[in-house]
């Protein structure tokens, strides 16, 4: 026998799938946000005139005392909201896994619900609430007590923070519970066999142990909260309570359109977000030193609160009101009423489903639903299956600089959508390939936005394929695409199909980064409501808010059914 | 059929010290035959199979199956371990928990570019499952089997594509006492029926002695020694191989000269003047480590008619083990370890007669 020549010179189609996921990503992740930078130090490119470079922006942007507002206003709702959300989340996440209070597995439930009430519809129900002039709630009491004035006022910053804080609660709640699940119980009680009582257990070991995560926590929040959008331009704007974000959307939507200040104000809050995401992935790396896993298998033990479990119980309830009942409940009132209207007697009476009939024949309303599916379905797959390569390089090659793919490909972690949004409009604007104002160019945004929640998914499940799995494909013959095709991706379902549900649900509800890149016949769902918003249609706004809701909840339940056939953990 | 040649493989490990997991590794391995490769964890046993397999690149060597060479770093030759075709076990078996028993053993014939008709597929698998006794099980999940099941799944998928070469990494490693010998009789029969050349790689010695033609010991990335079981266990190379291939009492001393037979020299240690056999020419003054195995120590409550090497000794310790007895025997400020029968009750504290045979002394040049 012969050496066959063509044995080390065979070409390899695996090589053309691994450059292209690579190159997707690196430009995906790159481009928009160097052009951004780059464009900040210029001035408008004009007919008659080139960019020129300038500082001008900067010195706009921070030479004004209003910008020192702006910060501080920024700062004082993202500090204000992270802090809220994390004292209820944490509270509710102790009282969930720590004690007896009865029925709490239902409560485990509640962790759904920002996926399932898109932010902007959540700031409306609440304005629908708590507003000083038409809220249920100020009128209910004044009513009641005989309050001259409205007692809550939702357009303040502590309307915001109050807003933002509910919304994000369940998600520090969630990232909590992870954190007391993971610690053996075994440290709790041999600090209460060495005497120690409830209160000094929960100050001095648990607090002490779960650090890491709450400070990863906290910073989590600040960063949501300081590149949310929905919340300061419903309930800042009107008062003129301004932060970066609705800052960015202002200036963009002056005419004429200031980029160059909308970029200087970007890159400051990228700025910031970026600080952020990095210390919260340095402590989570960090945080072996300080992990409380044994590996073995423990029930976490039960504290009991005797009597005051039923307290802790209408805790409990009082939150699942306040975030789920009513603000669906008031969404729903208004959605079968004419014009809007407190609830009365007399209200009731002329209960209509006019606002159905108008949404369901709203002329924009089937493409808007179509281009959302479109929209959630395109992205979905793709970012899971170029992830899925990308995380095979960084898990299991020992290529050089796959560190350097990992940060690149979780890059946009750090972009607010706003400021992703900001930056894609000017990339595609400067260079026209034809993709401005259609919907590909939404198309890329949702990519790049959910493409490292994507990685994330996928990196969880990789980790857990033995290597040896795909060695024994290699050695049985198979080529590298083969493999990757019947092997390793098969063996990745549980996280790919995790994850593409969830980039499939938040893509629905993307309102930030579409805001400033759809055009007319390109709008998504949650436009529509923003435009019904800004019209002042809040009766129809309401309906297509009840059905856009319902529609959500369906989905989340066939995603936790599908999850749970294919046997997904999270 | 296979011929390894002087194989470097060199890493840096996460400090990025530079790890030699091979060293000048060279052998041949004649058709049919069944060789191992032997040692302790880290001695590169491991890094020559998969450099072998294509799973992992040395930086210098050959490695040819053949004649069809499939690495050489002089003619800048890689074949990727898709192309090379040899039949892989892994430590872990690596069954493929999304396919069926079938699936599993159909895999390999279905990839590549090899076209071969489901009808000829499944006659070839089927096969295959038969010899190993998992015919009645092809149409469960893979995930359902027991160990030894999953095992023979890993072998039968190795042997389904009739590869030239068949590479078992450790495969016996994770399996229970009981089932490991049984599985090690199993393993041995298969591969003398086919007759299939085969690397074993292993640091369990008993597996090593029982399964091979041949074997070669390593240690620190280094061949120690290759020959047969029999001369690997009674001839050992160096004090390394006497230790790692089985237990043995050593004893340091210096040659007086050869002791009338070929082969054989009066060598004068710390328990008296003993008579022992080497394999390489002594000289007088040499410094040797003389080498015996514990069964090798015989034991005997009246004094022995005749022969060389007799010493008397008290009994210090003994540990029964079942089918045998380890006694450790006090000879001035020497212990030796000797394995017995049950049959010696000699209690502790008594005196017993210890004999060494000369063919059974190794005396190794010390390092």
């Amino acid at each position: 026998m012969t050496v066959p020549h063509d044995d080390t010179r065979r070409f390899e189609w695996g090589w053309i799938v691994i450059g292209l996921c690579v190159a997707i990503t690196v430009y995906i992740a790159i481009v928009p946000l160097g052009f951004l930078v780059w464009q900040s130090f210029f001035t408008p490119q004009q007919a008659e005139k080139a960019a020129q470079f300038t500082l001008g922006n900067y010195a706009e942007a921070y030479g004004s005392s209003e910008t020192a507002r702006l910060f501080w206003n920024s700062v004082k709702f993202a500090i204000g909201t992270s802090i809220f959300s994390f004292v209820v989340g944490t509270g509710l996440a102790w009282m969930n896994e720590r004690t007896n209070t009865p029925f709490k597995n239902l409560f485990y439930a509640l962790s759904i619900i920002p996926l399932i009430i898109p932010g902007i519809l959540f700031t409306v129900a609440w304005i629908l609430l708590a507003s000083p002039k038409i809220g249920i709630v100020n009128l209910v009491l004044k009513n009641w007590f005989g309050f001259d004035a409205a007692p809550f006022d939702i357009y303040s910053i502590w309307g915001m923070i109050w807003v933002d804080g509910l919304h994000y609660s369940p998600m520090a709640f969630l990232l909590m519970s992870a954190a007391f699940r993971a610690m053996d119980p075994a440290l709790e009680e041999s600090a209460m066999m060495s005497g120690a009582n409830v209160f000094q257990v929960m100050w001095r070991i648990t607090l002490r142990l779960t650090w890491p995560a709450i400070f990863a926590t906290i910073l989590i929040l600040f960063v949501r909260s300081i590149e949310s959008f929905e919340v300061p331009a419903l309930l800042g704007l009107p008062v003129g309570i301004q932060v970066f974000t609705s800052s960015i959307y202002q200036a963009v939507h002056r005419y004429p359109s200031q980029i160059g200040l909308a970029s200087a104000y970007a890159v400051t809050l990228l700025l910031i977000t970026t600080v952020g995401v990095y210390f919260q992935s340095r402590l989570s790396s960090r945080g072996s030193k300080y992990a409380t896993m044994t590996g073995k298998g423990f029930r976490p033990r039960q504290i009991d609160l005797g009597p005051w479990r039923w307290l802790t119980a209408a805790i409990f309830i009082v939150y699942f009101l306040l975030i789920v009942v009513l603000p669906f409940a008031v969404l729903l009132w208004s959605s079968f009423q004419k014009f809007y209207s407190v609830p009365s007697w007399q209200a009731l009476q002329n209960l209509t489903l006019d606002p159905y009939r108008f949404i369901l024949t709203y002329p924009n309303l089937t493409r808007s639903v179509w281009n959302s599916v479109l929209l959630a379905f395109g992205s979905a797959t793709v970012i899971m299956l170029v992830t899925s390569v990308i995380c095979w390089i960084v898990v299991k090659t020992k290529l050089p600089g796959r560190w350097l793919l990992d940060n690149i490909a979780s890059l946009p972690m750090v972009f607010p959508g706003l400021v992703l949004g900001l930056s894609i409009m000017i990339f595609y604007l400067n260079f026209d390939i034809g993709i401005y104002g259609t919907i590909w160019i939404m198309f890329i945004a949702y990519i790049t936005r959910f493409m490292p929640y994507g990685l994330r998914y996928n990196t969880t499940s990789m980790l857990q394929i033995h290597k040896e799995l795909e060695e024994s494909a290699a050695m049985s013959g198979a080529s590298w695409f083969t493999t990757f095709w019947r092997i390793i991706l098969p063996l990745l379902k549980p996280g790919l199909v995790a994850g593409w549900i969830y980039v499939m649900i938040v893509s629905i509800r993307e309102l930030s980064s579409s805001i400033l890149l759809y055009s007319p016949g390109t709008e998504v769902v949650s436009i529509v409501i923003w435009e019904l918003w800004e019209n002042g249609q809040y009766v129809e706004l309401s309906a297509l808010g009840v059905m856009f809701i319902l529609a959500l909840f369906v989905l989340v339940m066939l995603a936790q059914w599908l999850g749970k056939k294919f046997g997904v953990k999270e | 059929m296979l011929r390894v040649e002087g194989l470097y493989t060199e890493y840096p490990n996460e400090k990025g010290e530079i790890v030699k997991a091979a060293q000048d590794v060279t052998f041949t391995v004649p058709e049919g035959k069944l060789f191992t490769l032997l040692g302790p964890s880290g001695c590169g046993k491991t890094t020559t199979l998969r450099s072998i397999a294509g799973l992992e690149k040395p930086r210098v060597g050959e490695i040819a199956v053949n004649d069809r060479v499939v690495y050489s770093s002089s003619k800048g030759v890689f074949v990727t371990p898709n192309r090379r075709g040899f039949g892989m076990v892994f430590q872990s078996y690596a069954i493929w928990p999304h396919m069926t028993v079938f699936e599993n053993a159909a895999f390999p014939l279905q990839v590549g570019d090899k076209k071969i008709s489901r009808a000829d597929i499944r006659t070839k698998v089927m096969g295959v499952l038969k010899a190993t006794q998992l015919d009645h099980l092809a149409d469960r999940e893979a995930t359902k089997l027991s160990g030894g099941q999953q095992q023979r799944l890993a072998l039968a998928r190795a042997l389904v594509m009739e590869p030239a070469l068949l590479l078992l990494d450790e495969p016996l490693s994770n399996l229970d006492a009981k089932l490991r010998e049984k599985m090690r009789f199993e393993l041995k029969r298969l591969q003398r029926e086919l007759g299939i050349t085969t690397i074993y790689v292993t640091h369990d010695q008993s597996e090593a002695l029982a399964l091979s033609h041949e074997i070669a010991v390593m240690n620190e990335g280094r061949i120690q020694q290759i020959g047969s079981p029999r001369d690997v266990y009674e001839r050992p190379a160096n004090p390394f191989v006497a230790d790692f291939v089985g237990s043995t009492n050593f004893m340091d001393g210096s040659v007086l000269g050869p002791d009338g037979n070929e082969g054989l020299y009066r060598v004068r240690t710390e328990i008296g003047d003993v008579t022992v056999l080497a394999t390489e020419h002594l000289a007088a003054q040499d410094k040797v480590l003389v080498s015996v195995r514990p069964e090798d120590v015989a034991l005997t409550e009246s004094r022995p008619g005749g022969g060389k090497n007799v010493w008397q000794g008290t009994v210090d310790q003994k540990v029964f083990l079942g089918e045998v007895v380890d006694f450790q025997v006090k000879l001035g400020e020497r212990m030796l370890l000797s394995r017995q029968h049950p049959s010696l009750r000699t209690p502790i504290g008594n005196s017993i007669y210890i004999q060494l045979d000369p063919e059974k002394c190794v005396a190794l040049k010390a390092a």
